[in-house]
């Protein structure tokens, strides 16, 4: 009895602790005029605590490391957002709130890319006055190096795309500047000022290209391949002040940035330091308390953080922004029974949606997905080829299209997720439910998602083997345009003997044609157009069983100025706009 | 003694070469005994792009179209002369000891590591300091006071510290010190050469945690030997002699159970440098296993064999330094 008492008193006062701990995390947030004020979702259509005060440091985290702060080495959603605090590119996306910030605007450039009538030759203008944090000036030249680099040398920097090697002329030839020193003969610098991109095929989008840090500066005297991101050059507002690999890095002013060459940034913050692989809980607590200013991953908090802050004081300081990515279900078409159409759309009817979605966290994780393409990306059209009551599914429907493929009784088959992603393992598990009740056994296999497209899903060869019918699958958009989105992963080009994304294994001539089509179109309003009829086309052919628009539950600390969502960059803070009071 | 340690050494120098050459069969070998190809090895290291030309060029430049054995062999040769790599426009020499590059970001290996050790050393030493002498003082006095409140108390909190996970604890003490009553401002690291006195404060909660963790089990060991040596004849007689109490516990009685805890200790020590996982990862810490975890889910084969290297490193020294205090802390034991 004694010992029982003693218990529960230890319990209590931890309980306690942790409860008022769990509570307290800061200072009175709401009693500050800081980035918190404002409404839950502010920041989503609106600069939140805007000032124009310069000064201050702001302080991010990130529990994990990305790929690389090399601008030309680079993948990572975040890095592309943040380096432009370093890395000015010749255009790139407005800092605006809402839909305007998906506007490209010139940056080194003085204008977006002058197009020839067949999209197949891009000029740009560099401003005059550009130099970079030596105070060397930026010419032309560097642009090209640094398109060259980035593109051309996988044996050193492998981790960013390579859009230009792909669709530059020669691009399949040229053997990269650290190979071939006299460079690739498709871009032209006729002068300090002018670059010409020669293209081997039209491409009508190559503006969202040229806003990829890949088009920020490198000289290439001080280009040391793999190395270069220890000393990165600046050419804009911050240069690095301190970078450890992997730990931290410290950006403080550039002296040689003129503000009259930067109509974009604001640069109010003395000071930008970043700190990787911090404890999750610890990102989360450092928000909440007012010791950082954001989570530089963007991707929302943790799951054990969400439920303190989607109701009560903490909840006017956040921003549920959608995260410009599609979570879905590929359906192989080679791996049977699912080479037949109306055994795809068996799934399609019988899936329920809701229930997925409801596994994965429910409503602050995202919306219910009709449509390939996520409402951030231009281009998305509002459709629902297989609308069912609530999203929950229609047992019927998916009965007669059983009938209709020659297995009335059902069949069995195999759904992939990734292993280590609990909320994907989850969905996979409520799918394979729903699936239950109209006769489809599925049979789910994890696998590590290190590995996930280099050794499994990616690997054709390996899903025929092994009949991966299904395969859980989340994608998000290189550049916000239909294009961007579905180019890597339901265009037949895109099918790779390992590392691929077409998971479907899509390769529908029709599909094809119609991307191709789209990207050479100049005009915009028809391209836009097009976007949407060719994710109608996608869902037509079954293949893809749309779950979930993808979204981020970010919070802004109260310290926080000038806090907006950028949907350019998937829906986190834009960091080019983004202050501190502190 | 200085044939032993020579002796020693040489021994641990072919314990490490053993310990590499299973560490790279376990990470090179199986895999590809496993059915991997390495084309699906080099593609986990292109990034979210993998053409075929730029797994080719990756697979070529990590050496991974060469036969296993060819591999292993330039790996230790990098140790003990180094190695030339071209990750840009210029081949770059790695100076011994060459642990090589990062598959994923291409750097270096060596510097990262020296960057990191003092950190996990720094934990280490804090926290062993405390352990030792909370351990050690708490098992003396449970031992002297068997049965009374204080050794009860002493030996429930002593199993709690054994029980009690180090990412609650860590995380209990984080939350409460860090933001409900925020005495510490953080526990970033501080290098010990930049500010001591911020160095000590920064690890404080780190070592405390860690060092709870230890001191229960070093209490409990020392209580059991100390229950055994007080009961022995000589203590009697070193007593009967008249003796003072002190010396009859410390000289006689401690003394005698130090060196089973001094065993444990050494092995503990050598283990933690590379393995305090939990803790810097609680306390955010960039230590070695911090970044041997990150390795290992990237697969970075490099920074797995230069750590799994280092941490048998350090357990092997640290065994070689346990068996030289030996002698001074026990008389009868000689080494010729």
């Amino acid at each position: 009895m004694k010992t029982r008492r003693v218990t529960a008193a230890v319990a209590t006062v931890l309980a306690v602790s942790l409860g008022a701990a769990a509570c307290g995390g800061g200072k009175d947030s709401n009693d500050n005029n800081g980035g918190g004020a404002g409404k839950k979702d502010a920041a989503l259509n609106s600069i939140v605590n805007a000032s124009s005060k310069k000064g201050g440091t702001v302080n991010l985290e990130d529990s994990d490391v990305p790929d690389s702060l090399d601008p030309g080495n680079t993948y990572y959603g975040f890095v592309q957002n943040f380096s432009r605090l370093y890395a000015r590119t010749l255009v790139t996306f407005k800092p605006a709130a809402g839909k305007d910030g998906l506007t490209v605007v010139p940056d080194l450039a003085d204008s977006l890319g002058k197009a020839s009538k067949d999209a197949k030759t891009w000029t740009y203008h560099l401003r005059s006055g550009l130099k970079f944090d030596d105070g060397t000036p930026i010419t032309s030249k560097d642009v090209k190096y640094a398109v060259e680099r980035s593109n051309f040398a996988p044996e050193a920097l492998s981790n960013g795309p390579t859009y230009f090697k792909a669709y530059l002329k020669g691009g399949d030839k040229y053997k990269g500047p650290y190979k071939d020193k006299k460079g690739i003969d498709s871009i032209e610098t006729p002068d300090d000022q002018t670059i010409v991109f020669h293209l081997a095929k039209p491409f009508a989008d190559f503006d969202y290209l040229a806003t990829f840090s890949q088009t920020a500066p490198v000289p290439q005297a001080k280009d040391d391949g793999a190395k270069y991101v220890q000393h990165i050059v600046s050419s804009g507002p911050y240069k690095f002040a301190s970078y450890e690999e992997g730990a931290s890095a410290s950006l403080v002013r550039n002296p040689n940035w003129d503000p009259k060459t930067d109509p974009i940034r604001k640069a109010l913050p003395d000071k930008i330091n970043v700190k990787f692989k911090v404890n999750p809980v610890t990102v989360d607590n450092d928000l909440l308390a007012d010791k950082i200013t954001a989570d530089i991953a963007g991707a929302g908090v943790q799951p054990q953080t969400q439920p303190k802050i989607l109701n009560g004081k903490y909840a006017p300081q956040t921003d549920n922004s959608y995260a410009g990515a599609t979570g879905y279900m590929a359906l192989n078409v080679h791996v049977a029974p699912f080479d037949n159409v109306h055994c795809r759309k068996a799934v399609q009817w019988a899936v329920d949606k809701q229930s997925a979605v409801d596994a994965m966290g429910g409503a602050p994780k995202g919306d219910v997905a009709t449509t390939l393409l996520p409402p951030s990306v231009n281009g998305y059209t509002k459709f629902d080829n297989y609308a069912t009551p609530g999203h929950k599914g229609d047992a019927a429907k998916a009965k007669d299209e059983l009938k209709q493929c020659g297995k009335p009784n059902g069949f069995s088959t195999t759904l992939t997720a990734r292993s280590d992603r609990p909320a994907e393992v989850a969905a996979a598990t409520a799918i394979q439910n729903s699936l239950k009740a109209v006769g489809i056994n599925a049979d789910i296999k994890q696998f590590p998602s290190g590995k996930y497209f280099s050794n499994f899903v990616g690997v054709p060869s390996y899903v025929h083997q092994h009949k991966l019918g299904m395969m859980m699958m989340a994608w998000g958009a290189d550049w916000p345009t239909g294009y961007g989105f579905l180019d890597q992963i339901v265009d037949g080009s895109a099918i790779k003997p390992s590392g691929g994304n077409n998971l479907m294994e899509l390769n529908d001539p029709k599909i094809n044609k119609a991307l191709a089509d789209a990207i050479s179109n100049t005009d915009s309003a028809a391209r836009t157009k097009a976007w949407g009829d060719i994710d109608k086309m996608v869902l037509d052919n079954a293949s893809v069983v749309p779950i979930i628009y993808r979204k981020n539950l970010l919070i802004r600390p109260t310290s926080a100025t000038n806090v907006t969502v950028t949907q350019a960059y998937l829906g986190m803070y834009d960091y080019t706009l983004l202050g501190s009071s502190k | 003694m200085a044939a032993y340690i020579i002796r020693r050494v040489f021994g641990a120098l072919v314990l490490l070469l053993v310990v590499s050459a299973v560490t790279f069969a376990i990470f090179f070998l199986v895999p590809r005994l496993g059915g991997q190809t390495a084309t699906q090895l080099a593609t986990q290291y292109v990034g979210k792009d993998a053409n075929p030309e730029s797994i080719a060029a990756i697979k070529k430049n990590l050496g991974f179209d060469q036969p296993i054995y060819i591999q292993y062999w330039d790996y230790i040769k990098g140790l003990f002369v180094g190695a030339d790599y071209k990750f840009g426009p210029d081949a770059t020499h790695c100076s011994a000891p060459c642990f090589g590059y990062s598959f994923k970001s291409h750097v270096e290996v060596w510097p990262q590591l020296t960057q990191r050790i003092p950190v996990s050393f720094s934990l280490a030493v804090g926290a062993a300091v405390i352990w030792l002498i909370f351990g050690v003082t708490t098992g003396v006095i449970s031992a002297l006071r068997k049965g009374k409140p204080v050794d009860r108390i002493s030996m429930f909190i002593a199993l709690a510290g054994v029980s009690l996970p180090i990412f609650f604890t860590g995380q209990i003490i984080n939350v409460l010190f860090i933001y409900q009553w925020p005495i510490w401002d953080s526990t970033d690291y501080v290098p010990f050469t930049q500010n001591p006195g911020e160095w000590a404060w920064h690890l404080f909660l780190p070592w405390v945690s860690l060092a709870f963790l230890f001191s229960a089990t070093y209490a409990r060991l020392t209580r059991a030997g100390m229950l055994e040596t007080m009961s022995e004849d000589y203590i009697r007689t070193a007593r009967a002699k008249g003796l003072r109490e002190s010396t009859v516990v410390v000289k006689h009685g401690l003394r005698a159970t130090l060196t089973p805890i001094v065993t444990i200790f050494g092995i503990d020590f050598g283990t933690l440098i590379g393995t305090a996982v939990l803790t810097e990862t609680v306390f955010s810490l960039q230590g070695i296993g911090a970044y041997s975890i990150q390795a290992i889910r990237d697969n970075d084969l490099p920074i797995v064999m230069a750590v799994t290297l280092v941490a048998a490193f350090f357990i092997v020294f640290s065994n070689l330094v346990v068996d030289l205090v030996y002698a001074a802390i026990d008389p009868r034991v000689r080494y010729s």
